[in-house]
């Protein structure tokens, strides 16, 4: 990163008044008055930018130079699969007979789109073993949402009305927010000494209050749970159903399937699984698939094909309604459907087999440094800590992850999951190649050396950056979340 | 494969550390009886340019813009896309990246939402603005579960007037947690006045409408507000920002929270997604609010810099407490409105949407002189408008569609009692010669 | 670090009888734990409480901890002052950095609390 890239001035202390980047064209039409109350109308204008556009275009220019993307080097973050977003996937989802097609076409104008969203739900039923999904919640956590929403459906066609959904202390925050705004009481699993499931705990908790159970298989440490089909069997003999947070499915594909595991939903993460772009936040995408008992709850519309058209099907009378206006995050599902086409079957199973490989190669390096709580294979990502360096050194998790930003990668995922004190939490994808991964174990070691000898350097890091540590204190404390003139 | 770089050569020195023999030893823990005993049943990869081909088909089955002439509205708009926003979004620094978590490296995008934030809170007349939502109607329904925590009661109020689509999601969300959901009715296009106080009362946690509403009407929005404040309701509202341009913001009638799907302002249509939601706030719901907030303050070397903030609101903090269970937003996608907005300044703005609401009235005005045609609703209105046809709409689109336009929704599809009522669109893309296809083709139904 | 004149409860809170009346807040330790304090929620003047129940909460940028009522009662009087500086809880837990004042229903509530003694020990033995 060249050094100060930016002039720290926001768009709003640029330009002068007068000054435009738009053009728009004379009205053609005759100017009428318009019919408007007059206490409707806006008197004073909103407080935006007055530009011009090369200086929009040096602005936010300058601002992308500040950012660290998969694109600009390794990116481990544990949990999100930063694997790299092909360009020529991007450029499908623009075509305009993607980009340019409003949702209330009539079908027979869309019937292309229909036909990838169609087949876009076979592939995902396919590798999940699922019957049917849909494509409306817009990322993982709506898919969780919408998951939730379907199992309650589910129970309560059958004149039950269960409260309860277990989920794993391991688990990622979106489950339990997800079981609370679905109106559950959420119950917490323990883990056990291999990092799975607690079964024993499990036992106790199982009776017929409990609507399903939450899990990553692997888990958010990153291992494989052995006794997952012990699990559905107990989950299924109370007559629970099971969900598949698909966050990890970049580790199992060609493998096994959450179906096979005996999982009734999953949403899958497709930017995280199949490759579309984080984008800074998002836009993702968190397709649902259910097994056949909760197609009737689905969300409408679905796609369905008659032989010879495609089209939407709003006759779910069971249905929960709508997550989301529309048919989700389309332009998204171009992406993925792009990247399953551009792989298939083979090309996916050597996804997860480089994936684990990768995350493997790395554990075994990084073990004889840093503490391993759960010291076995792992899958796709694994969990490390850096309980020695607080221990001996004085020196923390966070301040080892704002040193990696000096050697120029992002940090791992940090103090997740909880139940593994001073968490590093590693997934560095099929997408990288072993140069860099050796470059990142370099890296580490060295960290793992300075904190033994010099750890007030690693302390005050990062060093290198455009900007140093923020005092993150300071911004809760006394909330700043817009500019304002003159300040 | 052309995105997996290891070679069979690395792979063996991979395993060779790892000290295995191959690479399906680390896959061993799968049990046996949840194993896939097959190849995935997936189409054959396709090399890129095969890729493009068959993409290219797919999309070529489409009617987009280029090709048919869109009056076509409900949420979503054919508006123009500056072409600084493609060439500024394609920065692979802001789409490769993650959730900015590590701000030292983040700045960038830290920095655009922070404007991004300004600029919806000077668009509405809000005090805080979130980093956005999935769409405009997650957004009204977050807004809503806001305003029970707020007032601890079960009682939501919505116009028949706010998107169907919205009222559906609205349904999926709060009926869970056991909030009831109460419809005003409409007449003449807009909010029944009359007897609010029948639906409106005490035990009532919000007021929600749309302004301009779902039929391009403008409401009267203060006396639904005053009806909501009056029983210490949130006034909640959906709006339309392209029509901020002109029209007051909420903020200055008394709306409590303020929400909208911000695809209006230079995001492609995208056959409905992804666009994004906005959320905005009186300072007072500021712990309350969902989904990521950027907050300045300053680094170590005293300069300026933007962080997440109010993260004990979120999930991943708070877990089942939490706000929300919103993780990813449309970050991207607000990025995009945060460009065009500031392309287009507080003049263009306001010339967009004067552009809209001129083609809109002169449409109005040109296809209400169609015989078998009739405006439905005479309430002043934005950039849309619906028309009464003596013709089935089925019929009515297609004799459109022959001509190469497209306008709508069929209202019937949501109001059993607006069959043969067609929404009408116009944004600043329209040109009078559009308008008056348009009205020429609607004169060839009636024959 | 744990004046001997407080009762203590297990869920690190500490209360100073003042009459029927008791003063409440966090325990050094606890505001140790939990790290800079950015925000605190408390109830309203006039509002119950519950020995053992929530409430309120404390805020640090990166946790959020309920407030457990030490003793039963009405609240009659909440320290504004901690709600706009917080910081007070970190640097004067014991003083400035009170949280509430609580009209005891059952005073006897007191009995099943610890002395200053029995709290270090239990915070020794984490």
């Amino acid at each position: 990163m060249i050094k100060n890239p930016w002039n720290e001035k926001l768009i709003f202390e640029l330009g002068a008044p007068g000054r435009q980047a738009f053009s728009l064209p004379a009205s053609d039409v005759p100017e009428v008055d318009l019919d408007w109350p007059e206490n409707m109308r806006r008197e004073k204008a909103p407080g935006l930018p007055e530009v011009s556009e090369p200086e929009l275009v040096r602005h936010f220019t300058a601002l992308s130079r500040l950012n660290h993307g998969v694109d600009t080097d390794f990116y481990p973050l544990g949990s999100c699969t930063m694997k790299y977003n092909p360009k020529v996937d991007e450029a499908l989802a623009a075509l305009p007979g993607f980009a340019g097609i409003h949702p209330y076409l009539p079908e027979e104008l869309v019937q292309g789109a229909l036909q990838l969203i169609y087949e876009m739900e076979a592939y995902l039923a396919e590798i999940s073993g699922m019957d049917r999904v849909t494509m409306q919640p817009a990322a993982g956590a709506h898919g969780e949402l919408t998951g939730i929403l379907l199992v309650r459906a589910y129970h309560r066609c059958r004149g039950e009305n269960r409260t309860r959904i277990l989920v794993p202390d391991s688990a990622h925050g979106t489950n339990p927010a997800t079981a609370a705004m679905a109106g559950y009481q959420v119950v917490s699993v323990p883990s056990d000494q291999r990092g799975g499931v607690d079964v024993a705990a499990l036992e106790k908790l199982l009776d017929e209050r409990v609507a399903g159970l939450m899990l990553t298989n692997p888990n958010t440490l990153g291992l494989f749970d052995e006794n997952i089909h012990i699990i559905a069997d107990m989950v299924h003999k109370v007559g629970g159903l099971l969900y598949y947070d698909g966050a990890n499915t970049n580790a199992i594909m060609g493998y096994t399937r959450p179906g096979n595991m005996g999982f009734d939903v999953v949403h899958f993460n497709l930017h995280k699984t199949f490759a579309t772009p984080h984008g800074g936040g998002g836009p993702g995408a968190g397709p649902v698939g259910v097994k056949k008992d909760l197609v009737p709850f689905l969300p409408v519309p679905l796609v369905d094909f008659d032989g010879k058209r495609y089209y939407f099907n709003y006759d779910l009378p069971h249905s929960i309604g709508k997550v989301r206006s529309f048919y989700g995050n389309f332009g998204v599902v171009v992406k993925a459907y792009a990247y399953i086409r551009s792989l298939g079957a083979e090309g996916l199973k050597q996804v997860s087999r480089d994936a684990v490989l990768n995350a493997n190669y790395l554990m075994a390096h990084l073990k004889k440094y840093f503490y391993l709580p759960y010291d076995r294979f792992c899958k796709h990502e694994f969990v490390i800590s850096g309980k020695w360096q607080k221990e001996r050194n004085g020196v923390k998790t966070l301040d080892m992850a704002k040193r990696l930003l000096d050697y120029g990668f992002h940090p791992p995922t940090i103090y997740f999951p909880l139940i593994v004190e001073e968490a590093m939490m590693i997934e560095p994808t099929e997408t990288e190649s072993k140069e860099t991964l050796d470059r990142f174990i370099d890296a580490m070691i060295r960290i793992a050396r300075e904190a033994e000898e010099e750890p007030e350097k690693i302390k005050g890091a990062p060093y290198t950056t455009y900007i140093g540590r923020l005092d993150e204190v300071a911004a809760a404390r006394k909330p700043e979340l817009r500019w304002r003139a003159g300040k | 494969m052309r995105y997996l770089p290891n070679t069979i050569d690395d792979r063996q020195k991979m395993m060779a550390d790892i000290g295995i023999s191959s690479v399906e030893e680390l896959f061993a823990d799968i049990p046996e009886q949840v194993r896939l005993k097959r190849e995935l049943n997936l189409p054959e990869a396709l090399a890129e340019p095969e890729l493009v081909r068959h993409l290219e088909d797919l999309a070529g089955k489409n009617g987009d813009t280029s090709r048919y002439t869109c009056f076509l509205g409900g949420g979503y708009y054919d508006h123009y896309i500056p072409a600084v926003i493609p060439a500024l979004l394609s920065r692979s620094e802001f789409y490769t990246a993650y959730t900015p978590y590590q701000a030292e490296i983040s700045q960038g995008t830290l920095a655009a939402i922070y404007e991004f934030q300004t600029m919806i809170c000077e668009l509405t007349g809000m005090d805080v603005a979130n980093a956005s939502m999935y769409d405009g109607a997650t957004a009204l329904a977050e807004a809503a579960a806001v305003a029970t925590g707020a007032t601890r009661r079960q009682r939501v109020v919505v116009s028949r007037t706010v998107h169907p689509e919205y009222r559906q999601v609205l349904k999926t969300y709060l009926e869970p947690r056991g909030v009831e959901l109460v419809e005003l009715p409409f007449t003449n296009g807009v909010t029944t006045g009359d007897n609010l106080d029948r639906y409106i009362n005490r035990q009532t946690a919000a007021v929600l409408v749309q302004q301009p509403n779902f039929f391009g009407c403008l409401e009267d929005v203060y006396s639904l507000q005053r009806a909501a404040s009056g029983v210490g309701a949130l006034f909640i509202v959906s709006a339309d920002p392209i029509s901020l341009g002109l029209l007051k913001p909420p903020g200055e009638y008394g709306a409590s929270i303020v929400v909208g799907e911000g695809q209006s302002l230079g995001l492609p249509l995208n056959f409905g997604g992804p666009g994004f939601g906005y959320f905005a706030a009186r300072e007072e719901f500021l712990r309350r609010i969902p989904g990521r907030v950027v907050g300045a303050t300053s680094d170590t070397r005293g300069r300026r810099g933007y962080v997440l903030t109010l993260q004990a609101r979120e999930q991943h903090i708070r877990r089942e407490k939490a706000t929300s269970n919103i993780c990813s937003n449309q970050a991207l996608c607000a990025l995009a409105a945060t460009i065009y907005l500031s392309a287009m300044g507080p003049a263009g703005l306001r010339r967009v949407a004067g552009l809209c609401a001129q083609k809109a009235a002169y449409a109005k005005k040109r296809l209400a002189a169609v015989k078998g045609i009739t405006v439905a609703f005479n309430a002043p209105s934005f950039k849309e408008f619906v028309i009464k046809s003596e013709y089935p709409v089925t019929l009515v689109q297609g004799v459109l569609l022959r001509r190469g336009l497209v306008a709508g929704p069929d209202l019937g599809r949501f109001y059993p009692e607006l069959s043969n009522h067609l929404l009408v669109a116009v944004t600043e893309k329209r040109t009078k010669e559009e308008i008056d296809r348009l009205a020429e083709a609607l004169e060839e139904v009636a024959g | 670090m744990y004046p001997a004149d407080l009762k203590y409860s297990k869920d690190h809170e500490w209360i100073r009888v003042e009459g029927n009346r008791g003063r409440v807040g966090i325990t050094h330790y606890a505001q140790e734990t939990l790290g800079d304090v950015v925000y605190v929620d408390l109830p309203r003047a006039g509002d119950m409480v519950k020995a053992g129940e929530s409430f309120g909460t404390v805020e640090s940028v990166k946790s959020v901890s309920d407030l457990y009522a030490p003793v039963s009662g009405e609240v009659v009087e909440v320290n504004r002052e901690v709600m706009d500086h917080p910081d007070l809880i970190n640097k004067d837990p014991y003083g400035s950095g009170w949280l509430i004042i609580i009209e005891m229903s059952d005073p006897g509530e007191l009995d099943n609390l610890m002395d200053a003694l029995a709290y270090e020990e239990m915070v020794k033995e984490g």
